[in-house]
């Protein structure tokens, strides 16, 4: 495969043709905030948090599906890169029920964290309050859907590690929720093998394991590298810690 | 702050919340004889004035806008009020105060005074005495102009205390990312 030599935030790197300028910022350890993006799931480009300027291109592109060129010149971090981040940060809380004082992922939440990564230190918009359900039908987990903010990461470990495809995405709009089969209840699901990892995916206290109270959930998602690894390398290692 | 060789005027105010701000505030402990000897408490729930006074340095302001009641005193507050902080996750995000916003008044009215009552299940309806609710619940900022957000639920002695140093010296604090947090 052919290398390309791109710069980014002024230093010059060298890449795999193909490969995203995510993965070119996260080998060299420059931060880009990322929401929907989980490593060793397919990616998406959902939720537009890891936007980067390019040189010549008018709008921002989302790091995570945009594919290096050579000669690219990349800015990962600036004022209105911050603003924008921020403003997304503020939309999903402005249309989501988060209560962070009473979620079973409080200071266990990725949303919470990026809202203090990107400074965001109020909301101006006006909060929607829309009307969620919560699905409490299955033996071991609940899905809130007041928490949820659609970065799919469920739909897709379901679909792609485990293969069992449980979740979708239906409605739109302010609408757009995930559902269980074909919108039924979870605990009714016959696809589900209730393994859990989408509660573990899941970068805030919308799926939570039942008997969770205030900040106990906490989401261990090192399975997901351990079983990635092992299906492509053969190679069963196990990462504590992660 | 207001006239040399005075000291600075300071207030809190306690909206929609759970009062819970204001007990992190009693939790500063000693530091409040250091304060009472570096301000003077003009209003507060801890305190028995009856009406928010005028030429105010600093109010901290607890809760959500959730009843006429708040939104009169909100606006009393910025009208006599040089800085207005947010204080903690309720006046910031309206958090749990904001939780009763998916219901409609008569839902929340009817299970609060008829569903959970034990004796006497009626809804009281004279106004002169009870507060009407708002249609919603809303962050302090979305109703007034406000300076500085301290966030947390509640936040903690030492935060309180770092914010009102800063604003006593004149600066409008300018919180760390220690200090940006949510619940």
């Amino acid at each position: 495969m052919a290398v390309k030599t791109l710069t980014i935030d002024g230093q010059q790197y060298s890449a795999q043709e193909g490969e995203s300028i995510l993965s070119v910022a996260r080998q060299h350890k420059i931060p880009i905030p990322t929401l929907c993006n989980l490593e060793g799931l397919s990616t998406v480009g959902a939720c537009r948090l890891c936007v980067v300027q390019i040189e010549g291109i008018p709008k921002l592109l989302p790091a995570c599906t945009t594919k290096v060129e050579e000669g690219m010149v990349v800015q990962t971090s600036n004022v209105k890169l911050n603003k924008y981040r921020r403003m997304i940060i503020a939309l999903l809380a402005s249309e989501g029920n988060h209560v962070c004082a009473v979620c079973v992922a409080n200071n266990h939440c990725e949303l919470q964290d990026l809202a203090y990564q990107v400074g965001l230190i109020r909301v101006r918009y006006p909060y929607l309050y829309p009307k969620k359900t919560l699905d409490a039908t299955h033996k071991e987990y609940v899905m809130d859907h007041n928490r949820c903010v659609l970065c799919t990461r469920c739909v897709r470990v379901c679909d792609e590690v485990e293969g069992a495809h449980v979740w979708d995405v239906a409605g739109r709009g302010i609408n757009c929720e995930i559902v269980t089969g074909l919108d039924a209840n979870w605990g009714n699901s016959e696809t589900c093998t209730s393994c859990g990892k989408c509660v573990m995916v899941c970068p805030t206290g919308a799926l939570f394991e039942k008997g969770a109270n205030i900040s106990e959930m906490e989401k261990k998602k090192g399975f997901l590298k351990y079983i990635i690894t092992a299906r492509q390398k053969k190679e069963w290692v196990y990462i504590a810690n992660d | 702050m207001s006239e040399i060789n005075k000291k600075p005027r300071v207030a809190t105010v306690w909206l929609g919340g759970c009062s819970g701000c204001h007990m992190s505030f009693l939790d500063l402990d000693e530091r409040l004889f250091e304060l009472a000897d570096k301000v003077d408490i003009v209003y507060s729930p801890i305190a028995d004035i009856k009406t928010f006074p005028e030429n105010v340095d600093v109010t901290l302001v607890e809760g959500a806008v959730t009843n006429d009641e708040n939104e009169e005193m909100a606006h009393r507050v910025r009208k006599n009020s040089r800085y207005v902080i947010s204080f903690g996750d309720c006046a910031t995000t309206g958090n749990v105060t904001a939780m009763r916003n998916r219901f409609t008044n008569e839902e929340l009215i009817n299970r609060a005074y008829k569903e959970l009552a034990d004796i006497c299940n009626s809804v009281p309806n004279d106004h002169t005495l009870i507060a009407q609710l708002r249609e919603q619940a809303i962050p302090l900022h979305h109703l007034i102009r406000v300076d500085a957000f301290l966030h947390g639920c509640p936040p903690t002695p030492d935060e309180i205390w770092f914010a009102v140093n800063e604003l006593l010296q004149g600066r409008i604090p300018v919180f760390k990312t220690q200090f940006l947090r949510y619940g």
